[in-house]
């Protein structure tokens, strides 16, 4: 038997006091990601086809190197605020959303500074 | 996980066939749900017939007649038949609304009715609005004030009252909180359009001290951010205001006192 009020019900935990900064850091990052995403089209798709020393000697270009650095940081970051939202609407068991919040952010992280050393590597180190 | 069909329970079934008039002429079907919490059975759809030259024009009109010529047992809220109460607010060929100022005309074939969706049913078309009640009592729905002058009333100027336009008219009748998908999956944490409106209404109230309180209230993942802009709250609104977009105003407010 549940004998709390209502209004217990709705308060809650009370406010979290930082939904907006989530809120606004996702729509900058789409906004960001509109020219991002040209320019790694730009970078890219001249490469489809190409073999391992051309893209290699493509992506030496610091400039070229650096955008993309930047690209895969911000797709990244925005894909695990994104799920992360994702996850909140459609999973309602609070432990279960907790632990997928995580593992989102391990994969994300994973995959995005995987990425990103990648092309540091290719641009800077060889 | 979110819940793609509906628990066993709530399980539709065909419900009872009711006579049709004697010597009626232009007669129209009504399927109405019903449930009860009384005899363990699954929710139905029972068909009513009413002659149409004797009902009047809306929907309420004709489920008045149903309770008090064919069914007493039919269940329902109203009160004002006039659009200011907000009682009668239910599911009328798909669309909440409030079913005093739904025309029976704009209704093509049978006219289907159910409960607001996605609320716990008391009985046949009375949601349980304990809960969004009590959402709207947690955003403080009165003027907050610190100073105690002046000792008379706070007076606006026409500009600011104005700002109150779209907001004020809201009869908190739940047909848009219970069209919300947001509301549907989170609605023990998400306040629904209803409760932000009316934050909304006391943020933009110039008269109001307590502002920035009532934003850090808000600056939450799922009391305010839980609405991603579905816009079914101001497509259903009975009385033709926006909540999401006052949803909308309240985080731009939140990003302006960050910025």
């Amino acid at each position: 038997m549940n004998y709390k009020t209502d209004e217990a019900h709705v308060s809650g935990l009370a406010s979290a006091r930082k939904g907006a900064s989530h809120w606004l850091g996702e729509r900058l990052k789409s906004v960001a990601l509109i020219p991002l995403t040209v320019i790694f089209i730009f970078i890219v798709a001249p490469l489809i086809g190409a073999d391992h020393s051309t893209v290699v000697g493509a992506l030496q270009s610091p400039a070229k190197g650096f955008a993309l650095i930047i690209f895969f940081l911000v797709t990244f970051k925005h894909l695990e605020e994104g799920l992360q939202v994702v996850i909140e609407d459609y999973v309602h068991s609070r432990g279960r959303v907790l632990a997928l919040i995580k593992l989102n952010k391990l994969f994300c992280w994973t995959f995005g500074l995987v990425a990103i050393f990648a092309i540091a590597k290719i641009t800077f180190a060889t | 996980m979110v819940e793609l069909t509906l628990p066993k329970n709530s399980r539709m079934t065909v419900g009872k066939t009711w006579p049709k008039p004697e010597g009626a002429t232009n007669i129209r079907a009504f399927k109405v749900y019903r449930w009860s919490p009384d005899d363990g059975k699954n929710p139905s759809l029972d068909t009513y017939f009413l002659d149409m030259d004797k009902c009047g024009p809306m929907v309420l009109d004709a489920l008045v007649k149903i309770k008090s010529e064919v069914d007493p047992t039919l269940t329902f809220r109203r009160s004002c038949r006039e659009g200011i109460c907000g009682s009668c607010a239910m599911n009328v060929d798909g669309i909440n609304t409030l079913a005093c100022i739904y025309g029976l005309d704009e209704i093509k074939g049978d006219v289907k009715i159910y409960p607001l969706p996605h609320m716990e049913v008391i009985k046949d078309l009375i949601p349980d609005l304990t809960h969004f009640y009590a959402q709207h009592a947690s955003i403080m729905p009165w003027l907050e004030t610190k100073t105690d002058k002046p000792a008379t009333e706070w007076r606006q100027s026409i500009e600011d009252r104005k700002k109150l336009d779209g907001l004020y008219e809201c009869v908190m009748c739940a047909c848009c909180s219970t069209s919300c998908p947001s509301y549907w999956w989170n609605g023990d944490r998400y306040l629904g359009p209803a409760a932000l409106l009316h934050a909304y209404r006391w943020i933009i109230d110039s008269r109001d001290e307590a502002t920035g309180e009532r934003l850090d209230e808000l600056d939450d993942p799922f009391k305010l951010y839980r609405c991603h802009t579905i816009m079914n709250c101001a497509k259903t609104c009975p009385k033709g205001l926006n909540p999401a977009k006052a949803i909308a105003e309240i985080k731009k407010k939140m990003v302006e006192r960050t910025s």
